[in-house]
């Protein structure tokens, strides 16, 4: 069962859910895999460095134009919807912008002159670690200066593979990494904050993860300081709240030095332990 | 007020998010002005609810287009999934269909289908907006939700900035990032005079800190970091503060973790407007006064003009 947890907003605890969740799951034997998919700033290994197996490379195919072959029409150039192509045809000049380019091809498609070939750019790395005899973990990183992760986190995804319990950690926002990420998921935990931010990035979250149509519930993080709104808001829709963390200065600093909460206190870990039960259940019904 | 008539823009990141970007872009908007301020974290924009600017125009915004088969014109040839590179081409029921989620807008399918059965269908459920609040103007923007090119909409917002900064006779933009490293966060820092990076002490964080320095080092934008609540590991605070030594970057604040930070939230207000006498307040004052002063003295690129 693919579980992605997610947030609009950053910082809520998606990576302190999701390494919890995998602990414990690894802890009680189970075949479980946790693939960070937040390529642009991966932080799993921080708190769960595993034993590196492989390391991939994923690329992207970017055209190449040969000035001696074009024939300056501008196909290409009409063709690529993502403004990739420079094209000056009074100059007879031609030129393909990397960073823009999103590899769909259509520039090849076009050439009728047998102009464009296509190379390959690296876009990121897709590490696959082992952490117990019965779990792993894939890492997507990307390359800094690299425009979309999102080739990135697909592969990191397709590596995970399909296990009893396979934690997809989400990056933030609630565009195309968040959405690639989130589609391949059966189930979708969204982790928040009660205060004005969270509460507005939770709504747009939810109305991301219901237009994929996806199943979805909310766990609330750093509970205390924050108000009622969002309590009332999850009622008021009928929207699951799977678990309740509170705020608290010693998961902060247990976090902030890259331990593990189910680790260290097992009274957080019987809620994890619970919040995991609740999920699984979710498939089985 | 700025010393200088150069123009500045200032933009705010921090790779990881929740380190504070937004609570301290609002504490910098409050302080001095007027000024404008943009906000460039388009996915989630949060700015706009401390700020509650008064939106004096709203513009629609394409964010792109997914491909739309017409099935009574279709001859289930397959062209469209063979040529497709995004996977967004289903098969089921003996009827080709387009996955919203993985379509990317290419238009290849329209174009090598025989039939022409396949046409685009333009999202614009997304908008920008441009107006006042109580220290200058504003400018920010929704994406719908399950819509695409944050990066697209960030240069519109960086664009309709730059346009009020002008029409208004103002020195300083001060942009609000989205966390990351990607086309958003790129978008909102090129072209900038300085990044000020936002972290917190966790090894998570101070990860991200070097990547997104790692970013603003090859756009060339000088950069100076500030530590928001430093105090929650002192350990991790000091290695952050001997990394900026070593990387020759400025450390312009360090801001505790104060419950009046959460309080001014809660009510929608600044740290400076909400407890101007906390120590965080205190803080974000005095790094106003470094930031605006790292500016006057031209640590920014001299080139851009």
């Amino acid at each position: 069962m693919r579980i992605a947890i997610a947030s609009g907003k950053g910082g809520t605890g998606k990576t302190f859910v999701a390494t919890n969740l995998f602990w414990l799951a690894s802890e009680m034997g189970m075949e479980c895999v946790l693939a960070d998919c937040d390529a642009e700033e991966p932080n799993v290994a921080g708190f769960l460095p595993g034993d590196t197996e492989s390391v991939t490379e994923v690329f992207q195919q970017v055209p190449v134009i040969d000035p001696n072959k074009c024939t300056f029409c501008g196909k290409c150039y009409d063709y690529c919807a993502y403004n990739a192509i420079l094209y000056l045809p009074e100059k007879r000049w031609i030129q393909v912008l990397p960073d823009l380019c999103h590899d769909c091809g259509a520039c090849s498609y076009a050439c009728e002159a047998g102009a464009i070939t296509e190379k390959p750019r690296l876009l990121g790395k897709v590490k696959r670690s082992a952490y117990g005899p019965r779990s792993r973990l894939t890492e997507g990183r990307s390359e800094v200066r690299v425009y979309s992760a999102v080739a990135v986190i697909k592969k990191a995804i397709h590596e995970a593979g399909n296990k009893k319990v396979t934690i997809l950690d989400s990056p933030p926002g609630i565009s195309c990494p968040f959405i690639a990420t989130v589609d391949k998921a059966d189930y979708v935990v969204l982790v928040s904050e009660p205060t004005p931010f969270g509460l507005h990035d939770l709504k747009l979250s939810v109305s991301t993860v219901q237009q994929i149509g996806k199943p979805f519930g909310v766990v609330i993080n750093k509970a205390g300081p924050g108000n009622r709104e969002m309590y009332e808001w999850l009622k008021e829709y009928d929207i699951p709240l799977l678990m309740e963390i509170p705020f608290d200065r010693e998961i902060a600093r247990i976090y902030s030095d890259g331990g593990l909460l189910s680790r260290e206190h097992t009274s957080y870990r019987e809620m994890f332990r619970r919040l995991l039960k609740q999920i699984l259940h979710f498939q089985s019904v | 007020m700025l010393g200088s008539k150069k123009m500045k823009q200032i933009v705010i990141l921090s790779g990881k998010g929740g380190t504070g970007k937004t609570s301290l872009a609002a504490a910098l908007a409050t302080i001095d002005g007027p000024l404008i301020v943009a906000d460039c974290d388009v996915d989630v924009a949060n700015l706009h609810l401390l700020l509650q600017p008064e939106d004096e125009k709203q513009v629609r915004f394409t964010t792109g287009a997914k491909a739309v088969i017409n099935q009574s014109l279709c001859t289930r040839c397959g062209a469209c999934m063979d040529h497709c590179r995004f996977d967004a081409i289903l098969f089921h029921d003996g009827r080709f269909t387009v996955s919203v989620t993985s379509c990317d807008g290419c238009r290849l399918c329209m174009h090598v289908c025989p039939a022409d059965a396949i046409s685009m269908k333009e999202s614009n459920n997304s908008f920008w907006y441009t107006g006042s609040f109580r220290n200058g103007w504003m400018v920010h923007a929704r994406l719908a939700p399950g819509e695409e090119n944050s990066g697209k909409l960030v240069n519109v917002v960086r664009e309709q900035s730059r346009m009020l900064q002008e029409k208004r006779g103002v020195d300083t933009i001060l942009i609000d990032g989205p966390p990351g490293t990607g086309c958003p966060a790129i978008s909102s820092m090129s072209g900038t005079d300085l990044a000020v990076l936002v972290t917190e002490p966790s090894r998570s964080a101070f990860h991200d800190l070097i990547r997104v320095k790692e970013l603003t080092d090859r756009f060339h934008i000088p950069s100076a970091v500030v530590i928001n609540k430093y105090d929650l590991n002192g350990q991790i605070t000091v290695e952050i503060a001997e990394w900026c030594g070593r990387e020759g970057i400025p450390l312009v604040g360090m801001i505790p973790f104060e419950p009046e930070v959460v309080e001014a939230m809660l009510h929608c207000k600044t740290v400076v407007e909400w407890a101007p006498e906390s120590t965080a307040a205190k803080e974000i004052l005095s790094l106003h006064q470094q930031i605006f002063k790292f500016n006057r003295m031209g640590i920014h690129k001299e080139e851009e003009i």
